[in-house]
């Protein structure tokens, strides 16, 4: 479901690093004020130890937190939480604009494995996506973890569950402009490093997935099987060469693009909620 | 012995000592040779699988670069009633520590280990829970 489309297309066309969260201790969503107040000055603490972030420039970080309702999937889900960081530099005349430097945003779509048992004080917001510089993210993680008693574990994508990803997107109806389907393999072992680059009409992709499906709506692990032996196969056919023994590092298509190394980039919004959910599902499966 | 696959070629068979166990090897980041050991079970005689198969999954230490599905090769275990150990084979400690037992597992499947048979592997492979 889309809510308000501006707040939704925040995420979309960016690219997220993808972390863990554990739940947050005594987390109240009334007090997001405070909060970013309280970050504000953490960030300004940080500065001052001499964390520089950007060199040679004077910038005033000022925090945002909000609330984002839209991301959510169901009604036990906690909504998400947006923070953003953005600058003005103190050079700049007094009425521009503020640039946003760095956002975050702590998430949970369908997350009811690890809600369901979960005691009082703790809200869960297993999903976290970073954008913008790493030092960043370090501050903003800290306190996060300082505050809340959490811990936030970087989110890697293993080439299993990118097999899932590009079978589950590349099966997604999309319109007529929709962008290749590609898969990128790293080749191991060997003196230098060889990158696979597969690519694949969207529309033949998505032919061969619908002739796999049985059930619309359900995948089964067979299914993602069968579509992958048939690309692996129909690339050994023409190159000789047998993708099963490479590593899948990276897989792309209209709906979205995912890299092993947990990085993510969100294209369609009309899917946001789908990509949101597999996502959750990972970063619970790495916290439990 | 090494082979990259079953059947054995049949040239040599006349040359070939009795083969006492055959550890098939497995790494969790290539999927082609999931493939590659599913197809050479079926050239294994039935009588190896009371003990003179196990499974040998490398490539653990790196769960990231998980390429099967994570169930597939316990299922493989039970399916074929052989045990599975788990291993990284790129650490030398472990390495050399996997190399004993499975010269162990070899002295006791060749009946050099007086009331240890390869039976024994078969019984132990019963899960608890089964009972």
């Amino acid at each position: 479901e889309s809510g308000d489309p501006q707040k939704t297309a925040l995420l979309l066309r960016k690219a997220w690093t993808l972390y863990s969260v554990t739940p947050l201790y005594r987390f109240c969503r009334g007090r997001l004020r405070d909060y970013a107040r309280l970050l504000s000055a953490f960030i300004a603490a940080e500065k001052q130890k001499g964390l520089a972030v950007e060199v040679g420039v004077e910038l005033d970080i000022k925090v945002a937190l909000s609330s984002l309702p839209e991301l959510q999937g169901s009604e036990q889900d906690e909504p998400a939480v947006l923070v953003q960081l953005s600058s003005r530099s103190r050079a700049s005349p007094k009425n521009s604009e503020d640039k946003i430097v760095w956002s975050g945003c702590f998430c949970c779509v369908y997350g009811d494995d690890l809600s369901e048992n979960m005691p009082e004080d703790f809200t869960c917001l297993p999903l976290f996506l970073a954008n913008g510089a790493e030092s960043y993210t370090s501050v903003v993680g800290s306190w996060f973890q300082k505050t809340f008693d959490c811990t936030f574990r970087r989110l890697a994508i293993s080439p299993f569950s990118l097999s899932w990803m590009v079978a589950m997107w590349a099966g997604c109806k999309v319109d007529k402009a929709a962008s290749a389907v590609e898969l990128v393999f790293s080749v191991p072992h060997l003196p230098q490093p060889l990158d696979i680059s597969y690519a694949i009409h969207p529309e033949d992709a998505k032919a061969l997935w619908d002739t796999i499906q049985k059930t619309p709506g359900e995948i089964t692990q067979e299914e993602v099987d069968v579509f992958m032996d048939c690309l692996y196969s129909h690339f050994h056919r023409h190159f000789k060469i047998r993708l099963s023994a490479t590593k899948l590092v990276k897989v792309s298509t209209a709906i979205a693009s995912a890299h092993c190394d947990g990085i993510v980039k969100m294209l369609h919004s009309q899917y946001l909620s789908g990509v949101l959910m597999l996502l959750t599902e990972l970063a619970i499966s790495q916290i439990q | 012995h090494i082979a990259t696959s079953l059947p054995l070629p049949s040239e040599r068979d006349h040359l070939r000592p009795r083969i006492d166990l055959i550890v098939f090897v497995i790494d969790i980041k290539s999927k082609c040779s999931l493939k590659n050991v599913e197809a050479s079970l079926a050239y294994v005689d039935a009588s190896f699988f009371l003990g003179k198969v196990c499974f040998l999954v490398t490539g653990v230490g790196r769960v990231n670069c998980c390429s099967i599905e994570p169930n597939a090769i316990s299922k493989l275990g039970e399916a074929y009633c052989s045990p599975v150990l788990f291993c990284e084979l790129e650490l030398e400690g472990v390495r050399v520590a996997t190399a004993q037992r499975l010269l162990r597992m070899l002295q006791i499947c060749a009946g050099l280990v007086p009331g240890f048979s390869a039976l024994s592997f078969s019984l132990l492979m019963r899960n608890s829970a089964d009972d």
